[in-house]
């Protein structure tokens, strides 16, 4: 079919993509597990061998159980926030009102800007000064009448986590709504006609008809935002600078790693997050393709 | 759903509105006030006038990194997308024994968590001698293959097959129906990509901190650092905000559209 010279032309093509990939990602990640199988601690790399107990070592290290508890709150505020709003935002701009592309690149435009320049303007948003220095939101909250608002924002104990996802779902509950107003847009006109001849309100509509055929979509969301929210790191960093109740995985792994010179211990973390990130990608990158084949 | 009630959906659209833009309203407002009106209990009053005070402090702090910024993700932008639109077209359209099994390792690199490969990606800089703003390019081009590659990939599958055929009966070699057939109508594909990967690359912080010095610095990484310092005041920080999301918002005002193609192509739907 092809002509000779084209025979191995797209391999060669290709073949410098091809070796940075492998390289640069796999043979990273084999490089990166092997320095977390290591005892190099210190400015030179030592590669003694030290079997799994970096690994273990975290399992019993406390400030790993905070992150890996503070990474399920962020991912648990974070995620149902941006469903929940992506989706409310979407059925309403689907419903045919004029104004609805000022809406949307309204709701989206946050998705442009950098986690940094969010970070530095919520940080003096949620401004947790009380007394004759409040500002940010708390101050907002008092000129509305609504003083049991005012809170402390990321300096909560226990809850602080759930303010950094505020500014988060800020950020990505545009895009969420952009992917379920596509399914949305995807959904046959007739299906919702013919639910409404049959007698069916629009809450029973959506309920019984949308929400089940968003299914896809809501997995796509889920997993992507799911997968964001274990590599959360500049905001974090943006927001309240490194301390030890805000922190999360990327955070440690950075410590360990640039300032504490525990390389060994920060590829470990570093391996974790790629096992967490691997388990959520793989099947679904499994499923999409296979279904992507059938079509 | 009658029109009046359709109506009252305003009221929770525009409450929303109200949400997003708040963030944007106190960036603005702080930005434009004079430094004799700036005061943390005003924060939500209007400019009494207009004042470039802070835009022009904040930009004297961060035009070298602005420019470190624009030298680094102008020239890795362009070269992953021109990586990304050759791939995508072998492995959609000239394809070799085993491109079905390439295809899901190169794309698996758009998800990894960065931190499993950065303490090998500093050696190896190192070991081969590059630094500062060309090693940072470099990681761009590389960790941007993987995105680039599928979107253009997604593009090229849609195309008929018979366009090529044509072409082939023509007698055009590959390399002939890339130029003269695919890239003259890719172009809305490498808008999507453009906008994409200099939106990412701009926005980047992990990889900045990491590869450059402060002579060198980006300007995510300049702005976090001037929030983190106690000399310099909050407004200015805020004008900094502003300046450092210019010309990422610049592109999504203007090239929109494409910008959310992109973010679809990012969730494996092309």
């Amino acid at each position: 079919m092809y002509k000779d010279k084209d025979r191995y032309l797209n391999i060669l093509l290709i073949s410098p993509s091809i070796l940075a990939v492998l390289i640069f990602i796999y043979g990273f990640i084999a490089w990166s597990v092997r320095v977390s199988l290591s005892k190099w601690k210190g400015l030179t790399p030592d590669y003694t061998w030290n079997g799994l107990k970096n690994y273990i070592d975290l399992f019993a290290d406390p400030r790993f159980a905070v992150d890996v508890k503070n990474t399920l709150i962020f991912t648990g505020v974070f995620v149902f926030g941006c469903l929940i709003l992506g989706f409310l935002l979407a059925v309403m701009l689907d419903q045919g009102l004029r104004g609805e592309g000022f809406f949307r690149s309204l709701f989206l435009f946050p998705m442009a800007i950098s986690y940094i320049v969010t970070g530095v303007v919520w940080r003096w948003l949620m401004n947790p000064a009380t007394g004759s220095r409040t500002s940010g939101l708390n101050l907002l909250f008092t000129y509305i009448g609504l003083d049991s608002w005012v809170n402390a924002w990321h300096t909560t104990p226990k809850w602080g986590m759930a303010a950094i996802a505020l500014a988060a779902i800020w950020q990505m509950s545009g895009y969420t709504m952009a992917l379920y107003l596509a399914g949305l847009r995807a959904i046959p006109h007739e299906l919702k006609e013919a639910a409404r001849i049959d007698g069916a309100n629009e809450i029973q509509i959506y309920r019984h008809i949308m929400i089940p055929l968003l299914a896809p979509v809501t997995l796509s969301a889920l997993i992507i935002l799911g997968h964001m929210s274990l590599k959360v790191f500049d905001m974090i960093v943006a927001i309240a600078g490194k301390q030890l109740q805000l922190d999360v995985p990327a955070i440690y792994m950075w410590q360990a790693t640039f300032d504490g010179l525990f390389y060994a211990r920060g590829a470990a973390i570093g391996i974790l997050l790629l096992v967490s990130v691997a388990i959520l990608i793989i099947p679904y990158m499994h499923y999409t393709l296979k279904t992507e084949g059938q079509t | 759903m009658n029109f009046i009630r359709r109506n009252w959906l305003y009221v929770p659209l525009v409450a929303m509105a109200v949400f997003y833009l708040i963030p944007t309203y106190v960036m603005l407002v702080t930005g434009f006030k004079s430094f004799e009106e700036v005061d943390l209990k005003t924060m939500w009053n209007l400019p009494r006038g207009i004042a470039f005070d802070n835009y022009i402090e904040a930009y004297n702090k961060l035009s070298p990194s602005l420019r470190n910024s624009f030298m680094v993700v102008i020239p890795s932008t362009i070269i992953s997308s021109i990586l990304g639109s050759i791939n995508g077209f072998v492995l959609a359209k000239w394809k070799f024994r085993g491109a079905d099994f390439i295809f899901p390792l190169i794309l698996f690199g758009m998800f990894i968590p960065y931190q499993s490969i950065i303490i090998p990606l500093v050696q190896f800089m190192r070991a081969i001698g590059i630094s500062g703003l060309p090693s940072l390019a470099m990681a761009h081009i590389i960790y941007g293959i993987p995105i680039t590659t599928l979107t253009f990939r997604n593009y090229y599958a849609g195309l008929p097959q018979e366009l090529l055929e044509a072409a082939k009966i023509d007698g055009a070699d590959m390399l002939g129906i890339y130029r003269h057939i695919l890239l003259p109508i890719s172009i809305p594909s490498f808008v999507v990509v453009l906008i994409w990967q200099f939106t990412a690359a701009w926005n980047d912080f992990l990889f900045a901190v990491i590869l450059t010095g402060n002579q060198q610095w980006p300007v995510t990484v300049a702005l976090n650092n001037m929030a983190g310092s106690q000399i310099i005041a909050w407004n200015v920080q805020m004008a900094g905000s502003l300046l450092a999301a210019l010309p990422t918002l610049l592109v999504y005002i203007f090239l929109g559209r494409y910008f959310l193609r992109g973010l679809l192509a990012g969730s494996l739907k092309g």
